[in-house]
């Protein structure tokens, strides 16, 4: 049985930490609005981007595409691209980032492709590499941004698309947690490099003029495009962040009090047995008497 | 008479009105869109377009850098990956 001090300091420790755990639960809740907000916000231009290069993508087809619709023209040396957090302290969110990113190197090593991982984000680190020492190509530090900057997406693709054009690798997929909800991410991967085809076809009868031509335009939009597709990724893991830190935080605080009113509890029993014990030794020495 | 105008950067919808008349520094040279104009798709040099609220008004000057316009049923579209506020 633990002394009264001792119980004492112990409620005490847990207090100071329940405090810190619903600190950063507010802090998060608050920082989920904004993260949200910017996501919603980065929403049209990602969609009408997309649009126009589905009805781009279509009508410039065969040998005359850019490099980055086409491809090298092989599928055998593949870049995951896994966009973990800098920060801890967000309950699973890394480790089942980490998952699917293992998940889908196995499952192409398997086929007996190349892999080779590009993380952003510092803690993909240690996992990955614990199984894929050699085989990490890259690392992006994104724990200078406190917010996601598309400067900072722009880097990123610039990055890729440099390797790309050199034949580092043939296909790039970007491993990133999608915000459904504060309770659930959901890490998925698809394919950025080359971009794939879009499926719908350019449904517009009237004839678009172009300036300069078509394949001027394709080229100097893909290379966007990407860079689009890292910031979408960039803002979902922020809001995935905040979202997983938010319910990891609120659950750390319930345990938190649940702990301290067992540790209440045991407090004053052992509080109590000792007043006993003390008053049954002052009526024997006066019955002694 | 109005052309409805867009002007989207990745972090938000910068503009989203009816006006008269917009000029575009396309890459092979400035345009203006009025209502009704065909439709057109063109990439842009960083520069300045300049949006007509009325007819024969004073310009509205919104400094733009890398990005594209589109043309369309629906109105002019200016994706820029920055615009000066």
């Amino acid at each position: 049985m633990a002394s009264l001090k001792e119980l004492k300091d112990r409620i005490k420790s847990v207090k100071s930490t329940q405090k810190i755990t619903k600190a950063k639960q507010m802090v998060a809740a608050a920082k989920l609005r904004k993260a949200q907000a910017a996501a919603e916000a980065a929403r049209p231009y990602a969609d009408r981007l997309a649009g126009v290069m589905g009805s781009l993508a279509s009508k410039v087809s065969g040998d005359s595409a850019p490099l980055l619709l086409r491809g090298t023209g092989s599928r055998q040396r593949h870049l995951l691209v896994v966009v973990n957090t800098d920060k801890g302290l967000c309950g699973g969110l890394n480790a089942n980032i980490v998952k699917e990113a293992k998940k889908q190197a196995k499952a192409l090593m398997a086929e007996g492709k190349d892999v080779s991982f590009y993380l952003v984000g510092k803690k993909g680190r240690a996992p990955i590499k614990r199984d894929y020492a050699g085989q990490i190509d890259a690392q992006y530090d994104t724990s200078e941004m406190k917010n996601p900057d598309f400067a900072e997406a722009e880097k990123i693709a610039d990055e890729l698309v440099a390797k790309f054009e050199n034949g580092e690798f043939d296909v790039a997929h970007l491993v990133y947690p999608i915000f459904k909800s504060a309770l659930a991410q959901d890490p998925t991967t698809t394919q950025i490099l080359p971009v794939p085809a879009p499926e719908t076809a350019a449904e517009s009868d009237s004839v678009v003029e172009y300036e300069p031509d078509e394949e001027a335009i394709l080229e100097d939009l893909l290379p966007r495009y990407i860079k689009t597709q890292l910031f979408g990724a960039l803002l979902e893991r922020e809001a995935s962040e905040q979202g997983a830190s938010m319910t990891a935080m609120d659950n750390a605080t319930r345990n938190a009090g649940d702990l301290i009113d067992k540790l209440t509890i045991q407090y004053n029993r052992s509080r109590q047995a000792a007043i006993t014990t003390e008053l049954i030794e002052i009526i024997a020495g006066a019955e002694a008497l | 008479m109005a052309l409805h105008f867009e002007l989207v950067t990745p972090s938000k919808l910068v503009r989203s009105e009816d006006v008269h008349m917009v000029v575009v520094p396309g890459a092979e040279g400035e345009f203006g869109v009025l209502e009704g104009h065909a439709p057109f798709m063109s990439t842009i040099r960083d520069g300045a377009v300049q949006v007509y609220k009325t007819e024969g008004g004073a310009p509205e000057e919104i400094e733009v850098r890398g990005g594209f316009a589109e043309v369309g049923d629906n109105g002019l579209t200016v994706l820029a990956e920055h615009v000066e506020d």
